[in-house]
């Protein structure tokens, strides 16, 4: 067991774990934020979606013993300060994003990094980024309109595909 | 997963004694390995995390105008920083998805050798030097078929340099549901030559299309390709596509990726 320290949202959770656990697991067992999601458990599905310093990553698939020393944030981090929806969040319900609700934690950490990246996407770019988080319900076409609308661009004339 | 140490060196000296242990294996970005090591498809002792040598970060250009990756420099990195090798970069920027980009690094996909991988295309096609904490291995005489490189026990890819093109282009037709190539194609044009690499489509692996690169020496246009008889290599046919489709794409590929090259 090696002593693992990691910056999770602002505060720091130290937690001796083997080598093989895993980032997913450190944050939903021994962290207890199970918003980050396991749905595939083999790097397809990005409902594990963290940032890992800032980076997109799938939790599943990086070791917590990688992550010692790193600063991540999960979904239960991105709320506002004062506890409503960031714009991404708030579009996502706004837009009808989402219906079971599994992947939206993979999908709007995604969607935050691609914003981050590049503030005003156009449909293909939203779409290419999001290639790594499946979705099962919506047909992905919702998700599109949330992630743009919430870079603030007009969503009125995209059609559905 | 079935338990192991780990070790995290902070030089590539430390890392190749490391390595020098017993069912050590070498980690890079992970992004292969970890879901192997889920499947219990392997089982080392100890696992020597890459990931952080700072020897082996970074993008440079060299006084010949190489393009020079470390071996543990990121997909995104390479997508974001080679810009002295946009076909490159390109091809970077479209491996796996954003995240898988974060993680996974050039020197794994090398040394892991995946027939369906996108990095031995450019490699090959591009006559890459790789660069070991041993020796410097010229790209012609790294691959050795699916899964197997000239890489010995425990050594490490420490640096990959790109000759760069006059022009160049890569080709992929994506596998969707894993995002690697069904068939992957990189031209590369340069003074006294034209390479093509083909991925994705050999149960050999990576492989030159002699006859195409003789063809698009004298004539670098994907009219030139009309008529060519497809490569004579044992194609992979799986659920996703026969011997004869996987073929008939690689002369697809390579006559859009010299298209894409010479616009």
């Amino acid at each position: 067991m090696t002593q693992v320290v990691i910056n999770i949202n602002g505060r720091d959770f130290a937690q001796d774990v083997a080598p093989r656990r895993l980032l997913v697991e450190f944050l939903r067992e021994d962290s207890g934020l199970t918003g980050t999601h396991v749905g595939c458990d083999t790097s397809q599905c990005g409902a594990c979606v963290v940032h890992v310093d800032g980076l997109a990553v799938k939790a599943c698939t990086m070791l917590a013993i990688e992550a010692d020393g790193t600063d991540v944030v999960t979904i239960e981090g991105v709320v506002q300060a004062d506890g409503t929806l960031n714009t991404v969040q708030q579009a996502f319900k706004d837009y009808h994003g989402l219906q079971c609700g599994f992947c939206t934690p993979g999908m709007v950490m995604s969607a935050m990094a691609l914003l981050k990246e590049n503030p005003k996407p156009n449909e293909g770019e939203v779409r290419n980024y999001l290639e790594g988080n499946f979705c099962r319900c919506t047909g992905y076409h919702n998700i599109v309109k949330a992630v743009m609308a919430a870079s603030g661009q007009d969503v009125s004339r995209i059609e559905p595909v | 997963m079935y338990d192991f140490k780990f070790v995290t060196p902070k030089t590539v000296a430390e890392a190749v004694t490391a390595l020098s242990t017993e069912d050590a294996l070498a980690l890079g970005g992970g992004q292969t390995l970890i879901p192997t090591l889920k499947q219990r498809l392997a089982m080392p002792e100890v696992l020597v995390q890459l990931a952080k040598l700072p020897e082996m970060l970074g993008i440079c250009q060299n006084e010949m105008g190489q393009v020079c990756i470390g071996g543990a420099t990121t997909h995104a990195a390479v997508a974001n920083g080679a810009e002295g090798y946009p076909a490159l970069a390109a091809l970077a920027g479209h491996i796996g998805d954003p995240a898988v980009r974060n993680r996974g690094t050039i020197g794994g996909s090398l040394a892991n050798n995946d027939p369906s991988a996108c990095y031995p295309a450019a490699v090959l096609a591009s006559c890459a030097l790789i660069k070991t904490n041993l020796r410097e291995i010229v790209a012609d005489d790294f691959f050795h078929g699916m899964f197997e490189t000239a890489l010995g026990e425990g050594e490490i890819i420490t640096e990959v340099r790109f000759p760069v093109p006059h022009r160049a282009n890569y080709q992929k037709f994506v596998q969707p549901a894993s995002r690697f190539a069904l068939v992957g194609v990189f031209v590369a044009q340069f003074d006294a030559e034209v390479r093509v690499a083909v991925t994705g489509a050999s149960e050999t692996g990576v492989f030159r299309w002699a006859q195409a690169e003789a063809v698009l020496s004298s004539d670098f246009t994907s009219q030139a390709l009309a008529g060519l008889a497809l490569p004579d290599k044992p194609m992979i046919a799986d659920v996703h596509g026969s011997a004869d489709y996987r073929a008939h794409l690689v002369g697809v590929m390579t006559a859009r990726a010299v298209t894409a090259a010479t616009v």
